[in-house]
């Protein structure tokens, strides 16, 4: 097994919606893809932004974009327009996503990065 | 009959870059389209402030610059048509500003006005709960404090505008996509799949520089980017679209950058909801035909909700921030204590703050409990916000950040920009409403 960030199989894109927010997560491969469904579960999402504070998390796939969108639900507080916060919108949770710490065995990873 | 169409977005956003448009006329001169996408999900509000103190205001004037910068383009020939929801909150203002202002430049068009979306006054009068879409919160919560309320029209009004052969047409409140969906429907007909396939496309351009780059997650590598092109699409009868972007400009429109940004701002890809139709995007094929053209195929469209989506917005206090940098060792607690210093001088001042917020930029800001900071920073830029229902306590506040050039730490700079601005903050109440109360109205220039 080897450890890597997210970003090295994967790229993303985050925004709101009232106090919800979404990223879109898309693997390089289809291995990647693959890997990703199993891995990369409502849980550990859920789990993983659980310090800001949202209510629920929801995963969408879209196996022919080798995409999944997760909505976070009630991660914006009560909402762009009110929230106190810098990232109000949620601009930057894609990028936060994109830091996570996850675990592959070495063989998979080659066949997982942008070609 | 026309088997291609072209259609460009140049505005993504009120305060996109004014060049977008003439960008486009420049260099597509076959361009059939251009749609402008002026609103937000709060904007609405702003324009409501704007019209209580000029009933002609209320609408996106940057438009009429837009308008003027387009006179040359159509004066040489192009036949660009403008479908733009810079009507705002007034759009029959908005259509006669524009009308004043081609007669000016003695250039002939043919302006049409979509309004209807204004649906404040029966919701005020209703006894319904129109609960708030994420909260189930009925609205007589914030009925009091309501100032606008809009529903998100479809793509009809805009095509029967253009069958009668208007050149410019002004919306208020629509949905996004449907500037993109409405010349579609009058050109190629109202097949749910073909709606579908144009409310994708709309989708993919209604941000502007968002897919042709900008935002993405490889953006260092997005060649010329200081000359990014906008984009458009080339919608097909059969559904089909290309999309690509304006050419002789930087930027990229790749497999990557298309995928981002048909995942933004959306839910349930299966059922992407619009006045239009409902979309699935579970059997959107792409395909790169070229470089910077990207060919898209299979979108789905069911019958579009029974309701349309109403946006609307009550006042909710006030809001104010200020930013100041500090330089030094053990910044987090620094940062900390000038909060206190802060607080506790607006509360000497006789008020409590309901809300406020403290974060150390470049420290912990971004995702406080999620990623580490740096070890041992040396810099950050402080910024503390707060809201109140009160103006007068976002007013002392607002007094209170210079003081911590004296009495925080040492290392503390950067205050230049004088006090911290207040602003009223509006909420945002999505909900939905029947189609049978709300009545799209479309209408000429000599009729407004």
């Amino acid at each position: 097994m080897t450890q890597l960030l997210l970003h090295e199989i994967a790229y993303a894109r985050s925004g709101d919606k009232g106090a919800n927010a979404n990223i879109g997560v898309i693997a390089y491969t289809e291995e990647g893809f693959r890997f990703l469904t199993d891995y990369l579960t409502e849980e550990r999402v859920h789990h993983y932004f659980l310090p800001l504070g949202l209510q629920s998390t929801k995963r969408y796939l879209l196996p022919n974009l080798l995409a999944m969108n997760f909505v976070l639900l009630g991660v914006l507080g009560q909402g762009a327009s009110t929230s106190l916060r810098i990232d109000a919108q949620g601009k930057a949770l894609g990028q936060v996503l994109l830091q996570m710490q996850i675990e592959m065995p070495k063989e998979l990873l080659k066949r997982c990065v942008r070609p | 009959m026309k088997n291609r169409l072209l259609i460009a977005n140049g505005q993504g956003f009120w305060g996109d870059t004014p060049s977008a448009p003439t960008q486009l006329a420049k260099n597509i001169p076959e361009l059939d389209y251009l749609t402008l996408d002026y609103l937000s999900e709060v904007s609405m509000s702003i324009l409501a402030i704007q019209r209580e103190k000029d009933p002609h205001a209320g609408f996106a004037k940057d438009f009429l610059d837009v308008i003027k910068s387009l006179v040359p383009y159509w004066n040489q020939g192009h036949q660009i048509r403008v479908l733009t929801n810079a009507g705002g909150l007034n759009p029959e203002a908005c259509s006669r500003a524009c009308q004043k202002l081609l007669k000016e430049l003695k250039c002939s068009k043919k302006i049409a006005t979509v309004s209807g979306d204004n649906v404040l006054a029966t919701i005020k009068s209703s006894r319904e709960g129109y609960v708030h879409l994420d909260t189930h919160a009925p609205i007589n919560t914030i009925k009091d404090e309501l100032m606008t309320a809009n529903a998100y029209l479809g793509a009809q009004p805009i095509a029967e505008a253009i069958q009668k052969g208007a050149d410019i047409i002004i919306t208020g409140r629509v949905a996004d996509p449907s500037l993109t969906v409405g010349p579609v429907i009058a050109h190629f007909g109202n097949d749910l799949n073909l709606i579908a396939s144009a409310t994708i496309a709309g989708h993919l351009i209604e941000c502007g520089t968002q897919v042709t780059g900008g935002i993405s997650t490889n953006w260092l590598e997005v060649p010329e980017i200081y000359n990014i092109g906008f984009p458009y699409v080339e919608m097909h009868a059969d559904g089909s679209f290309i999309i690509s972007k304006a050419p002789n400009t930087g930027g990229v429109v790749s497999i990557e950058t298309v995928k981002e940004q048909l995942l933004y701002e959306i839910s349930d890809p299966e059922n992407y909801l619009s006045p239009d139709a409902t979309v699935s995007f579970l059997d959107l094929s792409l395909e790169e035909i070229e470089k910077n053209r990207i060919l898209l195929r299979g979108a789905k469209g069911k019958p579009p909700p029974s309701q349309y989506k109403v946006s609307a917005t009550y006042r909710k206090g006030f809001k104010a921030e200020g930013h100041l940098a500090l330089f030094g060792g053990q910044l987090a607690e620094k940062a900390k204590m000038c909060g206190e210093i802060v607080y506790n001088r607006v509360k000497s001042a006789g008020y409590a703050l309901q809300e406020f917020n403290v974060e150390c930029i470049g420290i912990n800001s971004l995702a406080p409990g999620i990623l580490k900071g740096p070890q041992k920073p040396m810099e950050c830029a402080l910024r503390i916000s707060a809201a109140d229902s009160r103006y007068e306590a976002l007013e002392a506040f607002s007094k209170e950040i210079a003081g911590l050039v004296t009495a925080g730490p040492q290392g503390t700079t950067g205050y230049m920009s004088g006090r911290p601005s207040i602003r009223p903050v509006f909420g945002f109440w999505p909900c939905l409403i029947d189609r049978k109360l709300v009545s799209p109205k479309l209408s000429f220039e000599d009729e407004i």
